[in-house]
C-alpha cells in the first residue's frame, strides 16, 4: 500500500472502525475449516436478498399498485407488470429474477435451515442467533405473501382473500383485525397499497435489521461446524483456533465457486422455465384480479403449502371455538415452535455424525412429513388426503414435542477433539 | 318497462348459461391434443392475420401495440396496409371499441383480453397451446345454445365458432359412459373453406401466434440464456482453480 492511501485509511480510521470492522467480520474472522455443502445456504441467502432488493428497486420504477381499471377494462397494477414484461428495456428479465428470486428465497433458507437443524446450530450459545434466524423466516413469509398480492392476478387476490379471512377466525379482535389488514371490507385498492407499502418498505427494513443481528451475533460466538465441536477450545499461542481459517480469503473465494454454480440453476430458471411448472407463476395469475370469479382451486405458493396443509388439517372445533381458529393456531404454531429448539434438544451432542438412530429416523419423518405436508397443501382436500395431512402434522410437531426426551435418551457416539478434515 | 324485462330474462340466461361452465371446470381432466406450435415467421405472420381478422373484434390484446409485430417479420408498411383496418396508428395497443361491460351483456361474460391466454390457460393438462389447439377445433352445432354453438372442451361456452366460415359444422355425438361421463364424438357434417388438414394447420399457426404474443421475448430469453449458462460455466471452471488454488495450504 502506498503511503498515501495508507494516510487516508489512517485518517478514516482514525473517524471510523474500518479496518477493524474489516478484521472482525472478515479477514480475522476464524472459521472452521471443515465447512461442506450446506454452509454455502447462508452466503446465497444474502446473495439472493441483494437480488431482490436491485430487483425490486427498479420493478418498483414503472410498477403502479393500482387496482382500477384502465380503459381496456384491465386492472392498472396487472397491466404494469405486462408492460415492464414488454416495453421496459429488459423489464423481463428485472422482473423473472425478482419471481424466480422469490422462490430461490425460499429454498435456500430451507435448506440453510435444515443444515442448522442436522448440525445443531442452535445449540447453546447459538440460541440468539437461531431465533434471529427463526424471525427473519417469518418476516420473508410475509414479505413474500404481501409481494405476491402485487401482481394483481386471480391467485394474487384469492390468495390473499383465504390468508387474511384467516385473520377473522381470532376471537373478539378477529373481525376487526382482518379490516385494518384489508383496509377495506373486501380485498381492494387500499389492500393493494399497503400491502405494496409493506412489501416495499417496511419488510425489508426489518428483514435488514434482522439479518445484521443473525450474523452480528454469529460473529460474536464463531460458527459451529458439522462436526459440533467448538474451535475456540484450541487455541494457539497466538490466540487463533487451530482448526479457523480466515473467512476472507478462505470463504470468499469458496463461497464464490458456491456463488456460480446457484446462479448456473438459477439461471435456467430464469432463462429457460421462469413459470417453474406453474409453481413459481402460477397460471391461473396471468388471469386479471376479478372478485366475482372465484377460482375452482385456491393453492398458496409452493414454499407456503407444507404450513398451509397444517392449517387445513385440523378440523375439529375446540373449546366452543371455530376449527378454522385452531387451524390458524396450528400454523402459527408449527412456525413458532422451530424457535424453541435450542430448549427442546437435550442431546450431548450437537451434530448429527455423532448423534444416534433415534434422532437419524425422527429428523427423516419430520422431512418426510414436510415434503408430503408440501405436496397436499398445493391439492385440493379430500377426505383422504386431509386423513394424510393430519397424520403428518401430528408427526411434524412430535419432532419437536418429544424432542426433550427422544434426544436425552438416544444413544451417542464420542464427539472428537477437533474438527475432522481431510 | 318492457326493456329491463328482456335485460332481466337476458341477464338470468347468461347466470344459467354460465353455471355448467363453472362445474365442469372443478371437475376431471381434460384431453388435450398437442399444439404443434411454430415459431417460423410465416406461420406467426398467418396467425397474426387470423388474429386480427377473426378475434380482434370482440377481444382485445391491450397490453401488445401493433408496431411489436414487426419482431415476427412484418414491415411497419404491411403492418398498416394488412393489419391496421379503422384508423389506428402501428404504435397504439391492439385494444377493441367493445367495452368490457358491453361484452358481458352480449355474451354473458366479456370477452377475454387474448395478450396471455396462451399463458393462463396452461395447467396440469396441458399447455396453454395444447388447450387453444384443443378448443378453437371442437366446436360443434347444438340448437340449444344461443350462439347455436357448444365446445368440447367449454361446455356451454358464450364465444359463438368465430371460424365456421373455414371449418363447416361438427356435429356431436354424445354417448353416456358406465361410469356417468359423457363421451363427446365430433363428426364434420358440413365442410367449410379448409380441408381438415388445412383448418388445424390455420389453428395451429394461430395458436403460435397467441404463444409469441404471451410472451414476445420468449425466444430472445432463450438465446441469452444459452450464452449466460455458458459463461457461468466458464466462470465456475476460473473460480474453482481460485478456490483451489488458495486452499492448497490448508490440511
Amino acid at each position: 500500500m502506498t503511503t498515501k492511501s495508507q494516510a487516508l485509511l489512517n485518517w478514516v480510521d482514525e473517524r471510523f472502525p474500518l479496518t477493524s470492522t474489516w478484521k472482525a467480520h472478515l479477514s480475522e474472522y476464524y472459521a472452521p475449516k471443515n465447512f461442506n455443502f450446506w454452509y454455502f445456504f447462508g452466503s446465497l441467502a444474502l446473495l439472493v436478498l441483494v437480488l431482490q432488493i436491485i430487483t425490486g428497486i427498479f420493478l418498483v420504477m414503472h410498477y403502479k399498485p393500482d387496482a382500477s381499471l384502465n380503459a381496456a377494462g384491465v386492472p392498472v397494477a396487472f397491466a404494469s407488470v405486462e408492460y415492464i414484461m414488454r416495453e421496459v428495456p429488459g423489464g423481463w428479465l428485472i422482473r423473472y429474477l425478482h419471481s424466480t428470486g422469490a422462490s430461490a428465497f425460499f429454498i435456500v433458507v430451507y435448506l440453510h435451515m435444515f443444515r442448522g437443524l442436522i448440525y445443531g446450530s442452535y445449540r447453546k450459545p447459538r440460541e440468539l442467533i437461531w431465533i434471529f434466524g427463526t424471525l427473519i423466516f417469518l418476516a420473508l413469509m410475509a414479505e413474500a405473501f404481501m409481494g405476491y398480492l402485487l401482481p394483481w392476478g386471480q391467485m394474487s387476490y384469492w390468495g390473499a382473500q383465504v390468508i387474511v379471512n384467516l385473520f377473522s377466525a381470532i376471537p373478539i379482535i378477529g373481525p376487526d383485525l382482518s379490516l385494518v389488514i384489508r383496509g377495506d371490507f373486501v380485498i381492494g385498492d387500499a389492500t393493494l397499497n399497503r400491502f405494496f407499502s409493506f412489501h416495499v418498505i417496511a419488510v425489508p427494513l426489518v428483514l435488514i435489521g434482522l439479518v445484521l443481528a443473525h450474523i452480528v451475533a454469529l460473529h460474536e460466538v464463531g460458527s459451529n461446524n458439522p462436526d459440533g465441536v467448538e474451535i475456540k477450545k484450541k487455541k494457539d499461542a497466538t490466540g487463533k483456533p487451530l482448526d479457523g481459517i480466515p473467512f476472507h480469503p478462505y470463504y470468499t473465494v469458496k463461497d464464490i465457486v458456491g456463488v456460480v454454480v446457484f446462479l448456473f440453476f438459477f439461471s435456467v430458471v430464469v432463462f429457460f422455465m421462469p413459470e417453474g411448472g406453474g409453481y413459481f407463476l402460477e397460471y391461473n395469475n396471468f388471469i386479471p384480479a376479478n372478485p366475482m370469479v372465484t377460482p375452482p382451486h385456491i393453492a398458496p405458493v409452493w414454499y407456503f403449502t407444507p404450513f398451509y396443509s397444517i392449517l387445513r388439517a385440523v378440523t375439529y372445533p375446540l373449546f366452543g371455538l371455530d376449527a378454522k381458529f385452531w387451524g390458524v393456531v396450528a400454523m402459527g404454531a408449527s412456525v413458532v415452535i422451530i424457535a424453541f429448539l435450542p430448549w427442546l434438544d437435550r442431546s450431548p451432542v450437537k451434530s448429527i455424525r455423532y448423534k444416534g438412530p433415534v434422532f437419524k429416523i425422527a429428523l427423516v419423518i419430520f422431512v418426510i412429513c414436510f415434503f408430503i405436508l408440501g405436496y397436499l397443501g398445493v391439492l385440493a382436500p379430500t377426505p383422504g388426503r386431509t386423513l394424510v395431512s393430519q397424520i403428518c402434522s401430528v408427526l411434524y410437531f412430535a419432532f419437536f414435542l418429544l424432542m426433550p426426551w427422544y434426544s436425552k435418551l438416544d444413544k451417542v457416539k464420542p464427539v472428537p477433539e477437533r474438527v475432522t478434515f481431510k | 318497462m318492457k326493456m329491463s324485462l328482456i335485460n332481466l330474462i337476458k341477464r338470468a340466461a347468461a347466470v344459467l348459461m354460465f353455471a355448467p361452465a363453472v362445474a365442469m371446470a372443478a371437475g376431471a381432466a381434460l384431453h388435450l391434443d398437442k399444439a404443434p406450435v411454430s415459431t417460423d415467421p410465416a406461420a406467426l405472420q398467418h396467425g397474426a392475420k387470423l388474429f386480427v381478422n377473426y378475434c380482434l373484434n370482440c377481444h382485445g390484446a391491450s397490453y401488445v401495440r401493433y408496431n411489436q409485430l414487426q419482431n415476427i417479420g412484418l414491415s411497419e408498411q404491411a403492418i398498416k396496409d394488412n393489419l391496421l383496418f379503422t384508423g389506428e396508428k402501428t404504435g397504439d395497443l391492439m385494444k377493441i371499441a367493445m367495452l368490457p361491460a358491453e361484452g358481458k351483456q352480449w355474451f354473458g361474460a366479456a370477452p377475454p383480453d387474448l395478450s396471455v391466454i396462451a399463458r393462463s390457460r396452461a395447467s396440469g393438462d396441458g399447455s396453454g397451446a395444447d388447450w387453444l389447439y384443443t378448443y378453437l377445433r371442437q366446436f360443434y352445432r347444438d340448437p340449444q345454445r344461443p350462439t347455436g354453438w357448444n365446445n368440447v372442451i367449454f361446455a356451454n361456452v358464450g364465444m359463438p365458432h368465430a371460424f365456421w366460415e373455414l371449418q363447416g359444422e361438427q356435429r356431436a355425438n354424445i354417448t353416456e359412459n358406465a361410469d356417468g361421463t359423457k363421451t363427446i364424438a365430433l363428426e364434420l357434417v358440413k365442410p367449410g373453406k379448409l380441408s381438415v388438414e388445412e383448418y388445424d394447420k390455420a389453428v395451429a399457426d394461430l395458436v403460435s401466434f397467441l404463444v409469441w404474443m404471451g410472451e414476445p421475448v420468449a425466444e430472445k430469453r432463450k438465446t441469452i440464456g444459452t450464452f449466460v449458462l455458458i459463461f457461468l460455466a466458464g466462470l465456475f471452471v476460473l473460480s474453482y482453480a481460485l478456490k483451489k488454488n488458495y486452499w492448497k495450504d490448508i490440511h
